[in-house]
């Protein structure tokens, strides 16, 4: 069988002394920074990126999927043990997790979290065994103008998954679009924008704006606010969940991994989306939803089970057709780029070594979750009683010397001072910026894919319209901004974020 | 004219002076033809969008009522920036320990009051946290002192 070979390639890529031991230390890393409150995923990456720069390609992607799970499960911790409402990759879990901690059961929170994620991982780590090699065959039949209209999806994806005003985020892609042009062309070689700026002529480093955005910005909202942390660490006690949380939790687990898997291949961020899905789907099925945000169990097993499971799909269209679906995603892409990787369909084929050693330290990724946490639990807790005060001048000094290196220059530092003001007054205004670097990673993807169909259907714009594949996904587009457009269902989908 | 949502109406202006400023400075380059596009093609047309997206949010922002813009807090903003634009002066000349301890002790100003022993504590923690890692570990090149 195929299949299994591919995945014994994998074994034998992921498993080596030499990446094991990287997956071990990203995960940790992960969980380290990612426990850390004000940090989401995407500035915990974002900053963990330049510790990977001297690795090689496979040891280095393996290491940033680690990151990306230990972040995550980092983050359902702080959203157990302390109330910190405004995370979006967290908020649901707060909801009941922190009720349960205060109920003395933050224990068995913590370890059903573990459960659900690992288990929700499993799984997902085959699907995207069984899916990525087929859509990587189509992917390859797209041409340039397939690819346009891919993109399109994508981006019109990004807007729909982003909260608040649509308006706004459409405003935020396009602006990412246009910073994706700054310097050279790879047409015509035209030195764009760089404003005489030598530094500027071979572009902006897109570590350099996600730091400036989730960074930068996060740090500069969070120390204005000052300090109003409930840090609840009395009493974790045992952290195995009883035999009725098990029972009670197991059709919630199982319901949440398939939402996340199904909704995570989503172009766009369908992994958020499964996250906040799961916990309504729950709450719709059960026959006691009252207990729902006071303290149940199943509360916080589905939207963390979801969580895992589309985080880990998300990786299907990363690696199959090289569009990054969420930020974290993007990150993703730019790391592949800085080591000479073209992400799209041929990664499988020309570096099956790199892919299936990925999707097999997936798995083993989830398994050091689970070993790692339950008992490093007592450490995370203490990380968590770190005042912000003495936390923030050390994530700004390991997001200086992370920028500083990418090219030895302190013209990246400034420049990450810059996006962090960008950021800062984009959350003041409401404006939210991660389809921003969606887009700046699909820019200069995108202008060269519409360049290159127009040249080849000689200027006639209607291929977008004529190519069967290009048509339909186009034609997607098109509906999902009709349908959020609509005034009902955009009522709902704000109470979808609402709850 | 009232303008009935501030967040939006900042928000729209904001995004027209980029917007615009991009599709000008676009100009410079061949726009080329549907065909052949140079490199002023695409950037003109989502310069344009861009623009036009601020423009109905800034027509939004007189019809429907939102919120207002939350107070900016310039001092903490201006110390941070401060901080950041120090550490990339100081890092070339004077080398990487320096830089982390200025970063550091200014950045710290921003949140208010701390005892200096324990500034100075943490100050030099996280450049001996740094050199050690960065550049024992991972092997980047740095200056360390100044003196080098």
């Amino acid at each position: 069988m195929e299949l299994f070979d591919n995945l014994l390639l994998g074994a034998q890529v992921a498993f080596s002394l030499e990446n094991a031991l990287y997956c071990f230390i990203g995960v940790l890393l992960g969980t380290l920074i990612g426990v850390l409150p004000g940090l989401g995923p995407t500035a915990t990456i974002a900053m963990l990126l330049p510790v990977t720069f001297t690795l090689p390609p496979v040891a280095a992607l393996i290491m940033l999927a680690g990151i990306y799970y230990g972040a995550q499960y980092g983050g359902s911790t702080t959203a157990i043990l302390v109330n910190l409402p405004g995370e979006s990759a967290s908020v649901v879990t707060a909801l009941d997790g922190y009720k349960l901690a205060r109920a003395g059961r933050a224990g068995p929170a913590l370890g059903m979290a573990a459960i659900a994620s690992f288990f929700a991982g499993c799984v997902a780590t085959v699907v995207i065994a069984f899916f990525a090699p087929p859509l990587a065959d189509l992917a390859l039949k797209f041409n340039s103008a397939d690819y346009f209209s891919l993109m399109v999806l994508g981006l019109v994806a990004a807007v729909v998954l982003a909260h608040g005003d649509l308006l706004k985020a459409i405003a935020m892609v396009v602006l990412g679009l246009l910073l994706g042009m700054v310097g050279t062309d790879v047409s015509s070689g035209a030195s764009r924008f760089n404003l005489e700026i030598s530094e500027l002529a071979e572009g902006i480093q897109f570590v350099t704006i996600a730091m400036g955005l989730f960074g930068i910005a996060e740090i500069l909202i969070n120390v204005e606010q000052g300090e109003k942390r409930d840090v609840f660490v009395s009493k974790v006690g045992r952290l195995l969940p009883t035999r009725e949380d098990f029972r009670l939790c197991t059709p919630s687990i199982l319901r949440g991994t398939a939402l996340g898997c199904a909704l995570g291949i989503l172009p766009g961020g369908g992994a958020l989306l499964a996250y906040f899905a799961a916990y309504t789907l729950e709450k719709k099925v059960a026959k006691a939803p009252k207990n729902f945000g006071h303290g149940d169990i199943r509360g916080v097993a589905a939207p963390e089970s979801a969580n895992n499971a589309g985080a880990q799909t998300s990786f299907i269209p990363l690696l199959t057709l090289g569009i990054p679906s969420n930020p974290v995603m993007a990150l993703m892409i730019g790391a592949m780029i800085l080591k000479q990787i073209v992400p799209g369909p041929t990664v499988m084929t020309e570096k099956p070594e790199l892919f299936w050693g990925m999707i097999v330290s997936m798995w083993l990724g989830n398994l050091l979750l689970v070993v790692l946490n339950l008992p490093l639990i007592g450490i995370w807790i203490k990380l968590l009683t770190i005042p912000y005060r003495l936390l923030y001048p050390a994530i700004l000094t390991f997001c200086c010397i992370g920028v500083y290196t990418l090219n030895n220059s302190s013209f990246d530092v400034f420049l990450m001072a810059v996006f962090g003001v960008l950021g800062y007054v984009c959350i003041k205004l409401e404006c939210e910026p991660a389809p921003l670097i969606i887009g700046f990673i699909l820019g200069p993807m995108m202008e060269e894919n519409l360049r290159r169909a127009m040249l080849i259907s000689r200027g006639d714009a209607t291929v977008f319209f004529t190519r069967p594949i290009s048509a339909t996904l186009l034609a997607v587009a098109v509906l999902l901004l009709l349908v959020i457009a609509a005034p009902s269902i955009r009522k709902k989908r704000e109470e979808a974020f609402q709850e | 004219m009232e303008i009935k949502a501030p967040k939006d109406f900042w928000a729209g202006l904001m995004f027209i002076a980029i917007g615009l400023g991009f599709a000008y400075a676009a100009q410079e380059y061949p726009m080329g033809t549907a065909v052949r596009m140079g490199p002023a093609f695409f950037p003109t047309v989502l310069g344009g969008l861009l623009a036009l997206l601020g423009l109905v949010l800034l027509g939004k922002s007189t019809a429907i009522t939102g919120e207002g813009v939350p107070q900016f807090h310039f001092r903490p903003l201006a110390i941070i920036l401060l901080a950041l634009v120090l550490f990339g002066l100081l890092l070339r000349p004077f080398g990487i320990v320096a830089a982390i301890i200025s970063l550091v002790v200014v950045a710290v100003l921003a949140a208010g009051r701390m005892k200096v022993q324990k500034v100075l504590l943490l100050a030099v923690g996280l450049a001996f946290f740094s050199v050690l890692v960065f550049h024992y570990g991972l092997g980047l090149p740095f200056k360390i002192w100044p003196w080098q």
